[in-house]
């Protein structure tokens, strides 16, 4: 009998601390889930402004500025919509013009304010929610995820 | 012809795997003495093919053999010895013949220091860790041969990726290979209990050195990990919960919750069932870990290239060893009896504790990293989980499992009193409040989880060591006696002290380099200062030169503080010409208090500007420090002679008579 009790007791701990982390999961994801979204869908007015996504798309050939104060300014493209991002700090050794980007930050009067921008370890790595975005747009033909080829 | 070998060795190691495998499992049903002991040669015989399996693409890459897809793909002949080498490793068929090599090393391990073990229990490890080995085999062998050749080899490579051009990244791989692949010995251990239907003190003891192993080598792996992308990758962070961070960081926590549940198996002969879940469960971590990465379904720094065959196998492989163990300790587990009852207050309730601390965090993490999977699959967009979402979840779950951790060692076993074991831990509760009010004090506007972390290293890290004077009876006993009772501490227990120890000094490093950090992101022109915090930065010009393989700007900033000079610093940016990447290099100056770093990026203007990073990351190098403390705690522990001589192992083993087994061995 006093096993049981013992047990039981056991049991209840270690729901309840279950049932704590649960809600304290739930709760953490609703507040800090970040969607990706590419540039058509903001251009759609799918985005709400100041909520905190993911922007994904090419870096758009000559649009990179640096301003004096180390902000830099660029457009996203997906070929079909191009959205302007402003980024203060020094990018990622792998952005270039013309390659797949990933930014993470809020939009404000148009205008994406990034606070993070993530570019791949590998040069010729396309993100995947890159490559489906301009698929979306109806421009990626190539095929997703290709690995590298010997000349 | 190098690679030929290493190729031809690599699919007879295959087929020693099966012989490994499957006569030794065979021999332990039918309690054939012979067939059991085959497993021994056996793994011996497979550690050497994959030795000289991997030496010679090691030769290879060495020697710059392009007519070797890998070696064509990731090397390049202008490359530094060492990094020809770390290259073996840095690309996704090396890595794997890593893998399998530390596979087949565990498996050697255990049938050298094997000599106390009952022969079916030793049969049946080796020939589980075989039938591991055998999926990772075909794996390779099918989707991703390293010796794959190239029909029109290239003059020369394309090169390594500059960022894994790093020392931090040459060892950081093999070490978190061996955390990984260590929890394959525990996994074995705890099948092979399952299949003998046996699981009692003598096999905790058994298992526990493994644990130890893996676990301090996979804490090794991850600090090297962390340390090398604060240095390297120029943000001045060290842990990103990025999807790959988090693959190694499940094991560790699942590795963390088997070492205290092992405990309780090898001196209280209870929580047994629950310890062989554990043992599961960290491997299966493990091996998801893996293919997380290696299949790169998770968008991430560490993908170096998607293949779908990749993934399919690899999920198949984790299908079948996760859904068999467990299906087999779903059919087994129950008849695990446990023997040793214990109150909710005592010692194993603080185990028990930390058991579902680790486990529930554990949990989180992995719902966290896989919960973008789950969303595509089920179309409901692309997210991502990043560092709101793990702090919020993991500081709450760790705070309290901090307090309980230093009260834990103070309880007796079985059933024990809160009271008494807290007011011998009132010098830590006073140093607690002394260190919040001078957190408070000191960093006045900072954010109140700095306070929180300072009050739980100071509350773990002198509660540590009250528990220590606690047990030589420091300050009751004459100091002579207390030294005496000091050095017959056992080494397990050190053991304990300084991992705990550790862990104190990693939160407050983590806490100091997470709350109090500075970031200043400007444009500098020569001659411009810049302050940061206490620290004055000024900006001395740029210059251009030439390293091994890549150029570089070198830029010089001066940091005086209070007008008095403290450090020049040189940040660098380095262009690779064969693989036309750049990659900063940033300037730290380590002191004790923190860390100066900073960061030189691209020229702006017409005045020889450029962007700079400048930071002030406090108390850094405490991670550092806390990581090698857990390391050398891990080492001490296993030096533990309970470990080396068989002090009451055979006790409560009946074995079978075995003919080859000297008696009381």
């Amino acid at each position: 009998m006093k096993r049981k009790h013992k047990r039981l007791t056991f049991v209840f701990i270690a729901a309840l601390l279950i049932a704590a982390a649960g809600t304290l999961m739930l709760t953490a994801f609703e507040e800090n889930i970040v969607f990706f979204r590419s540039p058509s869908d903001i251009a759609e007015n799918k985005v709400e402004e100041g909520r905190r996504i993911r922007l994904g798309g090419l870096v758009e050939d000559g649009s990179v500025q640096q301003a004096s104060d180390g902000t830099v300014t660029f457009g996203v493209t997906d070929t079909a919509h191009t959205i302007k991002v402003s980024y203060l700090g020094i990018l990622p050794d792998l952005f270039r013009e013309g390659q797949g980007v990933v930014t993470e930050g809020k939009l404000l009067n148009g205008v994406f304010i990034a606070e993070e921008v993530l570019a791949k370890h590998d040069e010729n790595y396309m993100p995947p929610e890159v490559s489906e975005a301009l698929k979306d747009a109806g421009y990626w033909q190539g095929e997703e995820g290709e690995e590298e080829t010997v000349q | 012809m190098i690679a030929e070998a290493g190729h031809f060795a690599l699919i007879l190691a295959l087929f020693v795997a099966v012989i490994q495998a499957v006569v030794p499992l065979v021999g332990a049903s039918r309690n054939n003495v012979v067939w059991m002991d085959f497993g021994r040669p056996a793994a011996v015989a497979q550690f050497a093919l994959m030795a000289f399996s991997f030496a010679c693409l090691t030769y290879s890459f060495v020697v710059s053999d392009f007519s070797l897809v890998v070696v064509a793909s990731n090397s390049h002949s202008a490359k530094p010895m060492l990094y020809k080498i770390s290259g073996v490793w840095a690309n996704h068929e090396g890595s794997m013949l890593l893998w399998v090599l530390i596979l087949s090393l565990f498996g050697f391990a255990v049938a050298f220091f094997s000599e106390n073990l009952p022969p079916s229990l030793r049969a049946r490890v080796l020939g589980i860790q075989s039938l591991v080995a055998i999926g990772f085999y075909l794996f390779i062998l099918f989707t991703s041969n390293p010796f794959d050749r190239l029909i029109d080899p290239p003059f020369d490579g394309n090169g390594l990726n500059p960022l894994l051009q790093d020392p931090g990244l040459a060892f950081h791989p093999p070490m978190l290979y061996l955390g990984y692949v260590g929890f394959s010995v525990t996994f074995s251990f705890a099948i092979a209990a399952l299949l003998e239907g046996r699981v009692d003190a003598a096999w905790g003891r058994w298992v526990r050195p493994w644990t130890l192993a893996a676990w301090g080598f996979l804490t090794g792996g991850i600090a090297l990990g962390s340390w090398w992308a604060y240095y390297e990758l120029g943000w001045g962070g060290w842990w990103f919960w990025d999807p790959v961070e988090n693959a190694s960081f499940m094991p560790w926590l699942a590795g963390t919750a088997l070492l205290h549940s092992a405990t309780m198996v090898e001196k209280r002969d209870t929580m047994k069932g629950w310890t062989i879940f554990l043992a599961i469960v960290a491997f299966s971590l493990s091996l998801l870990g893996t293919f997380l990465v290696r299949s790169g379904v998770l968008t991430s720094v560490h993908a170096f290239a998607t293949d779908p065959a990749r993934g399919v196998f690899i999920l198949v492989l984790l299908i079948v060893v996760i859904g068999g163990s467990f299906t087999l300790f779903a059919l087994r587990g129950p008849t695990i009896s446990n023997k040793g009852l214990f109150l909710p207050i005592s010692r194993e309730g603080a185990l028990l504790l930390n058991n579902l601390v680790m486990t529930t965090a554990a949990g989180a993490v992995l719902l966290g990293t896989l919960y973008p999977l789950f969303l595509d699959a089920i179309d409901g967009g692309k997210v991502s989980v990043g560092p709101p979402f793990f702090n919020t979840v993991f500081i709450p779950l760790i705070v309290p499992m901090v307090a309980a951790m230093a009260i834990g060692p103070m309880l007796s076993w079985k059933r024990a009193d809160l009271g008494p074991a807290l007011r011998k831990l009132w010098l830590a509760g006073i140093l607690t409040v002394v260190a919040a009010i001078a957190t408070w004090a000191l960093a006045t506007g900072g954010p109140f989880l700095g306070v929180v972390g300072m009050m739980m290293a100071v509350w773990l890290g002198v509660g540590t060591f009250v528990e220590l004077s606690e047990r030589i009876r420091l300050f009751r006993e004459p100091l002579v006696s207390s030294l005496s009772r000091l050095a017959r501490v056992p080494r397990a227990s050190w053991g304990m002290t300084l991992g705990h120890l550790g862990l104190a000094i990693g939160i407050a490093g983590m806490t100091g380099a997470g709350a109090w950090k500075i970031e200043t992101i400007q444009t500098m022109v020569p001659g411009q200062t810049v302050q940061v915090g206490e620290f004055d930065f000024t900006f001395k010009g740029v210059e251009q030169g030439q390293g091994p393989n890549y150029s570089l700007t070198k830029a010089t900033f001066v940091v005086n503080k209070d007008g008095q000079e403290v450090v020049i610093m040189y940040p660098e940016n380095r262009q690779y010409p064969i693989s036309s990447t750049p990659s900063t290099e940033a300037a730290i100056h380590t002191t004790f208090f923190g860390d100066l770093y900073a960061v030189v990026g691209d020229p702006v203007g017409t005045e020889g500007g450029y962007v700079t990073r400048l930071y002030w990351n406090p108390l850094v190098i405490w991670m550092w420090v806390g990581a090698i403390f857990m390391m050398a705690a891990t080492a001490v522990s296993l030096s533990d002679r309970r470990y080396r001589i068989g002090v009451s192992h055979r006790r409560k083993v009946v074995a079978k008579p075995p003919v080859s087994q000297p008696a009381g061995a």
